[in-house]
């Protein structure tokens, strides 16, 4: 491509494709679903969560139509209530929660540490089947009819009353979860005891905080929804009362538990998210991360503080005022760590050489919308104003602006930012920023509305509305629309550089990183010799100088 | 498990084969013989009225039997410090579930304001 | 990095059995077999952490409810058989110790000993389950099996009659976790006792039966636990 900016600094010369790599290793479809390899692993999954992200994304764009006018006169409300179901199921379960970890995760954090592969490369696959006999169940919940208790199952609904697949759901659910606890383990284990000679753990990039502090609310937050989701499966199939009230069972108690797990995995989505972002921010700033330190415990204080916060999701759900008043004091809590981030994102690029390319304006994208979508989250912490606003449009637009402004962002700056060492190939610069500008005007235009809609009282879960609230919501549905363009293009481009686009070099970013350090694709085994670390995180010219000593060798 | 290893980069110990503590035999006897005399006690306890204290006492001996079977059985006692930070970290995180749902529970019933 | 680092070809392919040099269970990716042991038993240990959280919710939930209804619950302990639980106990607190005496047995390289001790857990793990099949029976005689085949009526006080149930469920549920988790046990203690008879371990190599072994006693620590709080919680009657 010739309208490509990237070669502003390649310090590093391209050199000629290695022969071999894990892409050309071994050739067939079994060599790819027998693999051990965490990069073709991570491929594997890439390709299954980006299927999955289109049907959520196919529920959402249905439910927007219905949206379009305030009579429900596209769908019955029991098939809206199956569309927003899926959409939530699909998205959180098979997309948001795999996404980063499982695809740049699983590829990018093993060659970060210098290693080989992840710790248990076998657990890594089984992980991968896992995840797919879990999607297989909530296709099968798709073709057959769907679900209707909304994503969070809530009891009795789920257990006594929905006439839906509810079982086939949550055991779809349920088993996913097991492939995020693999992952989660593996990274641990891999960060802990994998890492290259010299690669202490102050010289880790923030990528591997953000991810090791993932893997430890993967790791203990996810049990819990299995047995949550046991305990539902339970009193569906035997008809006993373990949530239902009418057979002396409590249904809070079901909230309490669903939330101890669905709170945290708030942050299974988005600390790989801020992940991304950090690794992003140092490779187009050219320097290193301010406040190194802080922003990589930030990541733990994130990972603990979000397991005290769950009760703020049941405020209005009859818990005791005592508790809803320590939870909401926690809740203000996890803004501290959030905040340190954000802060020290923007003071690194402060008075920087920044570069605009795609990947950056990701950046610039996430940090605005997840700052909107942070702060909105206090607002709901306050336990007044959550009272007025539970169960509105705000508290959408508020997640959404986490899940998708920031995830979502997150994933798809990342997916171009490690493109070339992915494929071997550049994208095509032009139309990634045109997409990626798609992606922030038609987000913003779909979900703003909905803070104010939701603000004067719509409430969500509804296929039907008052008039007042139309003018908003054909914006929303609008913006829905551009949206869905901002993510289809990258499918057409990215698919296409895979055969055009411009050969990426070892290092087409001039970043630092091991990942940087090894030829693009990475051969099989990753690093033809162990490699050895003798540069702090994101330190330039320390990175430069090791390299050029290993040319020179 | 080689004790020594878990401050340092685990990258200065290359060519090592797993260093191990066999734990005496001994050890292993005594603790059995502790765990069945405690199982003896906490049925014996349980056939006594104690009040509100059966419960706490049961859970009492069921914890102590648990931390020998933990620390000798499973040999945490010459695991590296991860391990012991694994498990202390998971119990911790069990309480926590514990003390807030209970925040919650056990004071429904109040009425201060 | 330039083309005199790369090697080419047949080189990197290696595959974890080329390296004739190296321990036959060494696995390609780690640099020795310290470091597969010490990966391999975190990795174990944060697997046992996952089960914590999981049988932890399980007994937050008996918890609730107990506290719910403590009557119901003491009720529902008397239908426990205090005496087959203790014999169970028993009998699982010995398999423990055979499974900790096969790991030593790996340890020291001694293969029929290991062996033995790994048959002598299958066994006595076996009993339990065999003892637990024949309580379940009692109890689904006695109509105690929660759902529609609950016909047990308390006559003492037939307002406990809903609590017992709910009893019944956390004990059917925790036990038959148990007993699940038991099951996959017995699955991987075939696997070993054929690897440790065919002499796969000795002093260098015994992780993947260490691991074994620590599985075996979570699941001892778990019916530590619901022994006592299903049991023995008639309140000294």
């Amino acid at each position: 491509m010739t309208t490509t900016t990237i070669d502003e600094a390649p310090f590093i010369e391209p050199s000629t494709t290695a022969k071999r790599n894990y892409i050309n290793d071994e050739y067939g479809v079994m060599s790819w679903l027998l693999t051990r390899d965490h990069k073709r692993i991570a491929i594997l999954y890439m390709i299954s969560v980006t299927a999955l992200f289109f049907v959520g994304g196919f529920f959402a764009f249905m439910m927007r139509l219905e949206l379009l006018t305030p009579e429900g006169d596209l769908f019955t409300s029991d098939t809206y209530n199956k569309f927003f179901t899926l959409h939530g199921i699909v998205m959180i379960f098979f997309f948001l929660i795999p996404a980063i970890p499982a695809v740049l995760g699983n590829f990018i954090l093993p060659i970060m540490l210098g290693a080989k592969d992840l710790a248990f490369p076998r657990i890594n696959l089984l992980s991968w089947y896992i995840y797919m006999i879990g999607a297989i169940f909530g296709i099968y919940v798709i073709v057959t009819g769907g679900v209707d208790t909304g994503w969070t199952f809530y009891t009795p609904f789920s257990t006594q009353y929905s006439n839906t697949h509810v079982f086939a759901t949550t055991m779809g659910a349920f088993i996913t979860g097991f492939s995020s606890i693999l992952t989660g383990l593996n990274f641990i284990v891999t960060v802990h005891r994998m890492r290259a000679p010299g690669l202490t753990w102050f010289r880790l990039p923030l990528f591997v905080w953000s991810m090791y502090a993932t893997s430890v609310v993967m790791l203990l937050a996810t049990p819990v929804l299995a047995i949550t989701l046991a305990l539902l499966m339970i009193e569906r199939v035997l008809s006993v009362g373990i949530f239902d009230p009418a057979l002396g069972g409590d249904p809070l108690l079901y909230q309490h538990l669903f939330w101890f797990y669905s709170h945290p995995a708030v942050y299974i989505m988005i600390l790989p998210g801020m992940a991304v972002i950090s690794e992003l921010v140092a490779a187009f700033t050219r320097k290193k991360i301010f406040g190194y330190k802080f922003v990589a415990f930030s990541s733990l204080a994130i990972a603990f503080l979000g397991f005290l916060v769950w009760a703020h999701h049941m405020f209005v759900a009859g818990i005791s005022v005592y508790s809803a008043l320590v939870f909401s004091f926690l809740t203000m809590f996890v803004a501290v760590p959030s905040a340190i981030k954000v802060f020290n994102w923007t003071a690194t690029m402060y008075k920087a050489s920044v570069s605009w390319q795609t990947p950056m304006l990701y950046v610039l994208g996430f940090i605005g919308l997840f700052t909107i979508g942070g702060v909105t989250g206090l607002f709901l912490a306050a336990l007044g104003v959550d009272v007025h606003v539970h169960d509105s449009y705000f508290v959408v637009a508020h997640f959404h602006y986490i899940m998708v402004g920031g995830t979502v962002m997150a994933y798809l700056g990342g997916i171009h930012y490690w493109w070339p060492k992915i494929t071997g190939r550049m994208y095509p610069e032009w139309w990634a920023r045109l997409s990626a500008l798609l992606v922030f005007v038609g987000f913003n235009l779909t979900f703003f509305p909905q803070f104010l809609v939701g603000y004067v009282g719509m409430p969500r879960r509804y296929h039907a509305y008052a008039p007042e609230f139309q003018v908003l919501n054909v914006l929303s549905t609008a913006g829905a629309t551009v949206l869905a363009a901002g993510y289809l293009l990258p499918m057409i481009y990215l698919a296409w550089s895979l055969k055009f686009g411009r050969r990426a070099g070892v290092n087409p970013w001039g970043a630092v990183g091991l990942e940087w350090a090894t030829s693009s694709p990475p051969p099989k085994e990753n690093f033809h010799e162990t490699p050895v670390v003798t540069w702090d995180a994101y330190d330039y010219p320390a990175f430069l100088k090791a390299m050029k000593e290993t040319q020179n060798v | 498990m080689a004790q020594s290893h878990h401050t340092t980069d685990h990258s200065d110990h290359v060519g090592h084969a797993p260093a191990h503590h066999e734990a005496s035999l001994t050890a292993y006897f005594v603790v059995f013989f502790a765990l069945m005399v405690f199982t003896v006690l906490t049925v014996a306890a349980s056939r006594v009225n104690l009040g509100v204290w059966n419960t706490p006492l049961a859970l009492a001996i069921a914890v102590t039997k648990a931390v020998m079977v933990i620390l000798w059985f499973m040999h945490v006692i010459h695991s590296p410090r991860m391990t012991w930070i694994v498990i202390i970290s998971s119990f911790l995180w069990l309480g926590v579930m514990f003390v807030l749902i209970f925040s919650d529970y056990l004071t429904r019933a109040f009425n201060i304001f | 990095m330039s083309d005199v680092t790369l090697h080419h070809g047949a080189e990197h392919a290696a595959e974890p059995h080329a390296h004739a040099h190296h321990h036959p269970f060494l696995q390609h990716h780690f640099e020795d077999l310290g470091q597969q042991h010490e990966a391999s038993t975190l990795g174990m240990w944060m697997f046992l952490a996952t089960e914590i959280l999981f049988f932890g919710g399980f007994f937050l939930a008996y918890t609730v409810y107990r506290n719910m209804y403590p009557e119901a619950w003491a009720a529902g302990a008397h239908h426990q058989n205090w005496m087959v639980g203790t014999i169970n106990t028993i009998v699982l607190i010995g398999s423990s110790l055979s499974m900790a005496l096969a790991v030593y047995g790996a340890q020291t390289a001694k293969r029929k000993f290991t062996t033995l001790m790994l048959v002598l857990t299958l066994l006595l793990g076996g009993v339990f389950l065999g003892v637990k099949a024949y309580e379940y029976s009692i109890h689904i005689e006695e109509g105690l099996f929660p759902g529609s085949h609950f016909t047990y009526v308390h006559h003492a006080d037939p307002s406990l009659t809903r609590g017992i149930e709910l009893f019944m469920v956390f004990y059917f549920g925790m036990t038959g976790m148990h007993a699940l988790h038991m099951v996959i046990g017995f699955g991987l203690l075939l696997y070993f006792i054929r690897r440790a008879w065919r002499g796969d371990f000795g002093e260098e190599y015994y992780s993947p039966i260490e691991i074994m072994g620590l599985y075996w006693h979570f699941v001892d620590i778990v019916w530590i636990f619901l022994f006592p709080l299903l049991y023995l919680i008639h309140g000294g009657a």
